[in-house]
């Protein structure tokens, strides 16, 4: 044999056709738990339908309100009714603002007024969080974000909602 | 880069020999199938690792779905059947698994048996596989019940009226299994699930450590 046609050694051939071999009965093993276990991250989650929250529009008045519904839930294997919340009402403009309760700092639960020392703000009583009126922000509170606001609806006289959404302007 | 990261680690704690120890020995002419074709037959002992291998696995990942609850087990083994993307294959990987398991287990005893290599001074290492082919059997019939069906709940109840005909502690033996004394229910599924996949795994790994470390003591068996 001739040295300089050796440019792979038999070591080396060897190595690198066992690292291959190996490599892909490893990933044959592999790909399909692999596969099953990342499935939730590449499911479409499925938007939420719109459901009535028992609340008639002539009821919405400027001031925020509460309401609760329940909305069904498929979780896997599980299905259950879980509640949901949010602050209606209606603004200068005469438009219908539904916001998530859902604190933007870490996740509390926000009430309108909920701290006597800040009337007309939404309080979240974990960090004192605060939003106004309007679900923005106030400047130098936890928050960082203004409150989520549903999607929604009005069908025959009555409010129907959807998911909360990130507001775009801030 | 992968060599500068392995020189930097055996730089420091000289890995190097630990695993030539594991790696590096001579396999004699007479196992070698290069050699003699019929030698295929010492490849049953590995194979039957290689499968127990792919159950370990699999069987992590099915715990990502499964839950060892009456009201929910057999619906999340449906769902991880149905629902989930590649779900089928891997519970398809582990319950034919199961099955081959057991087979080349019993190819590797009967190798062992016929060509005589249990004996003096490989008894021992006998007496280890034949308590990892109970331990393999025992996971085979816990295993069996958890999918919460027809089938499993029917197997179980003959398995533990089996478990019931042991002399004098028959009884006994059975509300161990079954963490009633009629009923197969809710207690069963949660015990035979701990057994399944905490208890007798972990036998496993130390009657299979066990088994290794004599086979690489004592060597394999002469040619015939």
């Amino acid at each position: 044999m001739s040295n300089e046609k050796q440019q792979v050694s038999r070591r080396q051939f060897l190595n690198y056709t066992l690292t291959g071999v190996g490599g892909f009965m490893a990933a044959g093993l592999l790909i399909s738990p692999i596969r099953m276990a990342v499935d939730p991250v590449l499911k479409e989650s499925s938007a939420g339908d719109l459901a009535n929250v028992g609340l008639s529009v002539d009821d919405i008045t400027s001031e925020p309100q509460r309401i609760d519904w329940s909305v069904d839930q498929v979780d896997g294997w599980y299905e259950s009714e879980v509640n949901r919340s949010a602050w209606v009402y209606r603004n200068e403009d005469d438009e219908i603002v539904a916001f998530s309760p859902v604190c933007k700092h870490l996740g509390c639960v926000v009430s309108w007024e909920g701290s006597e020392n800040h009337p007309n703000e939404y309080f979240c009583p974990c960090h004192d969080g605060r939003y106004y009126k309007d679900g923005t922000n106030v400047p130098g509170t936890p928050p960082l974000a203004p409150l989520d606001e549903y999607e929604q609806e009005v069908r025959d006289g009555m409010l129907f909602l959807g998911d909360a959404r990130p507001r775009e302007e801030a | 880069m992968l060599q500068k990261i392995y020189d930097w680690i055996d730089d420091r704690i000289d890995i190097t020999p630990i695993w030539r120890d594991i790696a590096d020995h001579e396999v004699p002419e007479h196992v070698n199938p290069a050699h003699h074709f019929s030698a295929f037959v010492y490849c049953f002992g590995g194979l039957t690792f290689f499968v127990v291998v792919i159950q370990i696995l699999s069987g992590m990942f099915l715990t990502m779905y499964y839950v060892p609850d009456i009201q929910n087990a057999w619906k999340s083994v449906y769902y991880l059947q149905t629902e989930v993307a590649h779900g089928q294959i891997v519970r398809g990987m582990h319950h034919w698994g199961a099955s081959v398991v057991i087979v080349m287990l019993l190819l590797h005893t009967l190798r062992v048996f016929f060509q005589g290599a249990y004996k003096k001074p490989r008894e021992l290492n006998w007496v280890v596989g034949v308590l990892i082919f109970f331990v393999m059997l025992g996971l085979g019939f816990t295993g069996y019940l958890l999918p919460w069906d027809n089938k499993a709940y029917f197997a179980t109840q003959v398995g533990l009226e089996m478990a019931e005909q042991v002399p004098f502690i028959g009884q006994q033996l059975k509300i161990l299994l079954a963490g009633d004394a009629t009923i197969v229910g809710a207690q069963t599924l949660t015990r035979f699930f701990a057994i399944h996949v905490f208890f007798l795994p972990a036998a496993l790994f130390g009657l299979l450590a066990a088994h290794f470390i004599l086979i690489r003591k004592q060597g394999i068996s002469g040619p015939l």
